[in-house]
């Protein structure tokens, strides 16, 4: 049971960065259905520059930015040129995709044997290590302080996104923004800036949990197709989280807990077909969709202005 | 005079094409090598360095080596859907187009494909992997008996654990007789030299997915599994052992590279043997279109360079096994055999065939466990 639940905490990380990325890109009033390409993006970014110059730190920073310009095409579509925020989104996807499958194939190519590795003592200070004294708690200590530091970076970032959009000045200008541009603009808010900000933002998150993906998930090796699908999930997870970072966090868990339950399940007590627990996540996706469009709750729904252009001229 | 001069020509006309249209009636006498092409679709990608259609196209290489073609010669259509009939049949007609004498297509998904292609282009040779149809003349099928290696890995992985739990990340389930066989292969491998141990499968119902496969195998490393054995397209599995220090046994491709402190021996394809066999029928003529089952006689498949890794005295039994199975005196399926329902699947003296084995096998061996 320790296992399964430190297995699933594992495997929700990456999706709660891009749901906590895509949470604030979409508080800002754009929906971006790239959270996928981006989290290709830096996934590919992060490996590549571990791959050279080993440091994890500037591993890190890349994917971050790798994520923030793809997020920057993105916005430069959407809010400068005013294009279409789903078709653009997915443009992003399927570019991050093959931009990354492009490059991985040319640096397959290019590594002896063919197999790009990260160095040793790279994924040595990635590795799952107790926390001094607190991993030594019972239980308690293996399920929540023994993980790859990443894990921690991913719950922090998530805290902080809660706090700087429900407390503090500019995340209740981003909301007003993400809510009614036109008031925003009325009341003196940069719309185009508070945009452009938060969409880099949350691309730049999206593309810490591509690492994730290409650092830890991959044990050290490049592979094609990495992030397989899970940029979508986490576009899923949004809905579940009723646009909240904290509750992202559970939603994550709960989300991890799906995709690895099918690993952990005994068999010999429950045995159903593995497709179902495949499809677990998405049927609680919609069954969450049913009872918050039921409840027509104003507070836990999709920003009003969220996917809708703002033109200033049609005020 | 001048209604003469068209008639010559008409008749020199005829002629020619009378002979164009011998020319490639020739078939049966063989191709001239200049002329001669070769196709092969790949489901995946050559270049991705491990796995599947990195196994296949050495062999592809090694043909083309053998058999001195150029570069030319050889077309290669990669990442084509075998689930995708139209994509298939566009990659495999371009094939015919550029003038390709026999086509390699190897996955299973492209046989019904293969087989409509067959009856509409009578000179041209298909030949298809790991399935089953043939029609006897220009379309075949050619697959082998991995079994044989994987009873051998088996051996590997039965000396080698402590715990006597042996993990098995199986791409597909019970229902899939060339994964379920290859498990059976594989645990009596190790009951042989290890009857106390027991094979767990955990299944990721998809050939690649890096993630399912790292996660299964952290599974049943979590259950104490101290070598984690693979029937699937990525080294996840085997880098989930090695980060956990201990050990395990890939699939299609030597592992030793990606997992140099975990990797003990992988089943490994020489499909260049049937390759080379194959298009040099087609180039001599001597094609007959029979399928093609080979094994570890042929040379079609064997295991890896045994790692440091392993246990102390396992290329001794893995030699003693090799040679019985060489030597046609040992048959890895051989009764009587028990399921791991405690039901006989095949009587004391009896033996199953080559299609039971890869076709109609969904029991798991006695010492597996799939929970």
């Amino acid at each position: 049971m320790i296992y399964f639940l430190f297995a699933a905490i594992k495997a929700g990380t990456p999706l709660l960065l891009g749901t906590t990325g895509e949470i604030v890109t979409e508080k800002a009033g754009n929906l971006n259905l790239g959270v996928e390409g981006m989290m290709f993006l830096g996934a590919f970014a992060g490996f590549y520059v571990g791959h050279h110059t080993g440091s994890v730190l500037l591993a890190l920073l890349a994917s971050c930015i790798m994520g923030a310009l793809g997020a920057l095409i993105y916005a430069f579509l959407t809010v400068t040129l005013k294009a279409n925020q789903t078709v653009s989104g997915l443009a992003l996807t399927i570019f991050g995709t093959g931009f990354a499958n492009f490059f991985g194939q040319i640096m397959i190519a290019g590594t002896e044997g063919g197999v790009p590795k990260l160095p040793d003592g790279f994924m040595a200070r990635l590795a799952e290590t107790p926390i001094p004294l607190l991993g030594n708690i019972p239980v308690v200590g293996k399920l929540l302080f023994s993980h790859n530091p990443l894990v921690y970076v991913a719950v922090i970032i998530s805290v902080l996104c809660f706090i700087y959009i429900a407390k503090t000045r500019p995340g209740l200008n981003m909301r007003s923004v993400g809510e009614n541009p036109a008031a925003a603009d009325a009341a003196g808010i940069n719309v185009t800036a508070v945009k452009y900000i938060h969409i880099m933002l949350g691309g730049a998150i999206c593309g810490l949990g591509g690492a994730y993906i290409s650092l830890i998930n991959g044990g050290g090796v490049w592979n094609n197709n990495c992030v397989n699908g899970q940029g979508w999930i986490a576009v899923a997870l949004v809905i579940f989280a009723s646009w909240s970072p904290i509750k992202a966090i559970i939603g994550s868990l709960v989300f991890g807990a799906f995709s690895v339950l099918q690993f952990y399940a005994p068999k010999d007590i429950i045995d159903i077909p593995n497709a179902f627990y495949v499809m677990l996540p998405y049927l609680i996706t919609a069954i969450v969709l049913v009872i918050s469009s039921v409840k027509k709750s104003k507070e836990h729904t999709q920003p009003a202005g969220c996917s809708v252009n703002y033109f200033r001229e049609e005020r | 005079m001048k209604r003469f001069t068209k008639l010559a020509a008409l008749i020199l006309a005829v002629a020619m094409l009378l002979m164009v249209a011998g020319c490639t009636g020739g078939e049966q006498g063989g191709t001239a090598k200049a002329d001669f092409k070769v196709g092969v679709i790949h489901i995946g990608d050559p270049a991705d360095g491990a796995g599947y259609s990195y196994a296949h196209d050495l062999g592809i290489v090694d043909m083309q080596a053998n058999l001195q073609l150029t570069d030319a010669q050889v077309i290669r259509k990669i990442n084509v859907n075998d689930t995708d009939a139209a994509a298939t049949r566009t990659a495999i007609e371009e094939c015919i187009e550029e003038g390709c004498n026999i086509i390699f297509g190897t996955s299973w998904g492209y046989m019904d494909t293969m087989e409509q292609l067959a009856a509409e282009y009578p000179d041209v040779v298909f030949s298809h992997g790991t399935g089953y149809k043939s029609n006897g003349t220009n379309f075949n099928n050619y697959f082998g008996r991995i079994y044989q290696a994987r009873y051998l890995s088996g051996i590997a992985a039965g000396l080698k654990t402590q715990s006597d739990k042996i993990g098995y990340v199986a791409a597909m389930d019970v229902t899939n007789s060339e994964v379920t066989g290859g498990i059976n292969a594989f645990a009596m491998g190790v009951e042989s030299v290890n009857p106390d141990a027991k094979v767990y499968v955990k299944v990721t119902n998809s050939w690649f997915s890096p993630d399912l496969e790292k996660q299964a195998a952290e599974a049943l490393l979590d259950m104490g599994c101290d070598v984690i054995a693979q029937h699937c397209d990525t080294t996840a599995p085997q880098l989930a052992a090695q980060s956990r220090g201990v050990w395990g046994v890939g699939y299609n491709s030597d592992m030793t590279k990606d997992a140099p402190q975990a990797h003990l021996t992988a089943p490994v394809w020489n499909w260049g043997v049937y390759y080379t066999k194959a298009a040099k029928a087609v180039m001599d003529g001597t094609w007959d279109g029979a399928n093609y089952f080979g094994g570890m006689d042929d040379g079609l498949v064997d295991i890896s360079p045994l790692s440091e890794n392993c246990a102390e005295g396992t290329a001794e039994a893995i030699e003693e096994a090799r040679a019985k199975i060489m030597d046609g005196s040992f048959k890895v399926f051989e009764g009587e055999l028990y399921d791991n329902a405690g039901n006989q699947v095949c009587a004391e003296g009896e033996v199953l065939s080559d299609a039971d084995i890869t076709g109609a096998m969904n029991w798991y061996y006695k010492n597996v466990e799939a929970k």
